[in-house]
């Protein structure tokens, strides 16, 4: 198992201490101009859940010319089934403030505010106790804000919106963060796993990332692998294997399975027997259609039901809507309704080709992606469970019938 | 200025009043409940007049044109 970012002292060691890390890894270097060139070169790409290429963030934040930058490390883990940015926050806080501290070099930037989810506390703990065994110098530089625990949260404009005015909730863009962001100053939002990375190409090079990976992939990625496997688990996989190996790495599956859900509620699903090919790559996995997101693998164990499951999901992100947008408002709340119906065996009359329509009149409808995010995953379980889904709507009866028993 | 333009939308300002729809229907419908469904891309010359007073008319000011890049 090839270990970055998590290598090093095992899980129930806690957080490593400032010189235990130092002691492992060598202080880090300055963080330079030159350095946004290494991570262009490693194909560093944000493990947020867009898979931006950092570089291309780094860089824009660089070029503005309207004020002094700001470094908002976002580590607030809205999606339900993540457990990767918490965790790390937990186990290698150092290398989190030391990739902030490297792109605050690199950008320009004198101020970092480390974002981190309200309800993460042992992530809290971590970073707070992490601040304060830092040089004076660094600690004025860093600032440590709690997020709402809300699903949104983490969007960028709404993590900048929450640190300049108190409320996490998305902004219109323009003005992107990059372009006017905390305090009105650009400011370079990214995801906490991507700056450990950073951190650690910061000190091995880029040539040392890219051979991390399998097959001309680059790097590494941490990935909680849940469902039909013995525990859900958190993962670092090299980019280049494939889902089979995650699974495996997990622990293997623990009986059968159906279908994948790839990238958390603003994923899709994937039947099993595609999924297990299927190569850990952000460019290879979009050009099917797919993405890891922020790095979910869901295993859907034989016995449990698609609609069911997509229903709940819609039912979850229709809650968590901003309500601010009305498609995302009133849109996906009538999905998730007409959904809910099918799923629990009483569909009225076109509840299913409503859906189906509907599905279609979300995407690049809202502020942010949120209406996107759920349309792309109704859209794949209405591709992947599509029988089921007649079967609920038309005739009110499932397949996999112990599936309602326990659904609720 | 004969620039072409898109019609942008601030979704947060939009409360689905639905006059645009009524001013630019050539370009704008509603949803089922109410919010517009733009088509995207360049407004075509004959209806800009009317994507002007769209604009201008929305009771939240939340549509505006926005110059598309020109085309050599």
């Amino acid at each position: 198992m090839t270990l970055s970012v998590l290598a090093g002292p095992p899980p129930n060691a806690g957080a490593e201490s400032y010189a235990a890390h130092v002691a492992r890894l060598g202080p880090a270097p300055a963080g330079t101009r030159a350095l946004i060139d290494t991570i262009d070169r490693s194909n560093l790409r944000g493990k947020g859940g867009a898979g931006f290429p950092a570089a291309i963030k780094w860089r824009s934040v660089a070029s503005q010319r309207t004020g002094d930058p700001v470094v908002l490390a976002n580590g607030a883990e809205g999606e339900p089934l993540s457990r990767k940015d918490r965790t790390l926050m937990e186990q290698r806080p150092h290398l989190v403030i030391d990739g902030a501290l490297l792109a605050a070099g690199a950008v320009g930037a004198r101020e970092i505010v480390l974002y981190v989810g309200a309800d993460h506390v042992g992530a809290i703990r971590a970073m707070q106790r992490a601040t304060s065994e830092r040089p004076a110098a660094e600690r004025e530089m860093l600032r440590l804000v709690s997020a709402p625990v809300r699903y949104v949260s983490g969007e960028e404009t709404a993590a900048v919106h929450f640190v300049n005015a108190g409320i996490a909730l998305p902004a219109s863009i323009p003005p992107r963060p990059y372009e006017r962001g905390v305090d009105g100053r650009p400011t370079l939002v990214q995801n906490v796993e991507t700056l450990a990375h950073a951190a650690l190409i910061a000190r091995s090079g880029d040539a040392w990332f890219r051979s991390l990976g399998a097959g001309g992939a680059s790097g590494t990625t941490l990935i909680s692998v849940g469902g039909a496997v013995p525990q859900t688990i958190l993962i670092e996989a090299p980019q280049g294997t494939t889902i089979t190996d995650a699974v495996n790495a997990a622990g293997g599956l623990t009986g059968a399975a159906d279908a994948v859900l790839l990238g958390g509620y603003f994923g899709s699903w994937v039947p099993a027997s595609t999924a297990w090919g299927l190569v850990i790559d952000a460019d290879g996995l979009r050009a099917q259609g797919y993405s890891l997101g922020c790095g979910v693998i869901a295993v859907l164990p034989a016995g449990r039901c698609g609609v069911v499951e997509t229903a709940r999901i819609l039912a979850y992100l229709a809650h968590e809507s901003a309500r601010q947008c009305g498609p995302c408002t009133f849109g996906l709340r009538a999905i998730a309704a007409a959904a809910g119906r099918v799923a629990s065996l009483t569909a009225t009359d076109g509840d299913l080709d409503h859906i189906k329509r509907w599905c279609g009149l979300l995407a690049g409808r809202g502020a942010c992606r949120h209406p996107d995010g759920a349309a792309g995953l109704l859209g794949s379980a209405l591709r992947v469970f599509a029988d089921e889904f007649e079967l609920h709507d038309r005739h009110h009866r499932c397949s996999v019938a112990a599936a309602h028993s326990v659904a609720s | 200025m004969s620039g072409r333009f898109a019609i942008a939308i601030d979704r947060i300002k939009c409360d689905g009043h639905g006059v645009c729809a009524d001013l630019l229907p050539e370009m704008i419908e509603l949803d089922d409940w109410g919010y517009p469904i733009i088509q995207p891309g360049a407004i075509p010359p004959s209806v800009l007049p009317h994507a002007r007073r769209a604009v201008s008319g929305c009771p939240t000011l939340a549509l505006r044109l926005q110059a598309l890049a020109t085309k050599r």
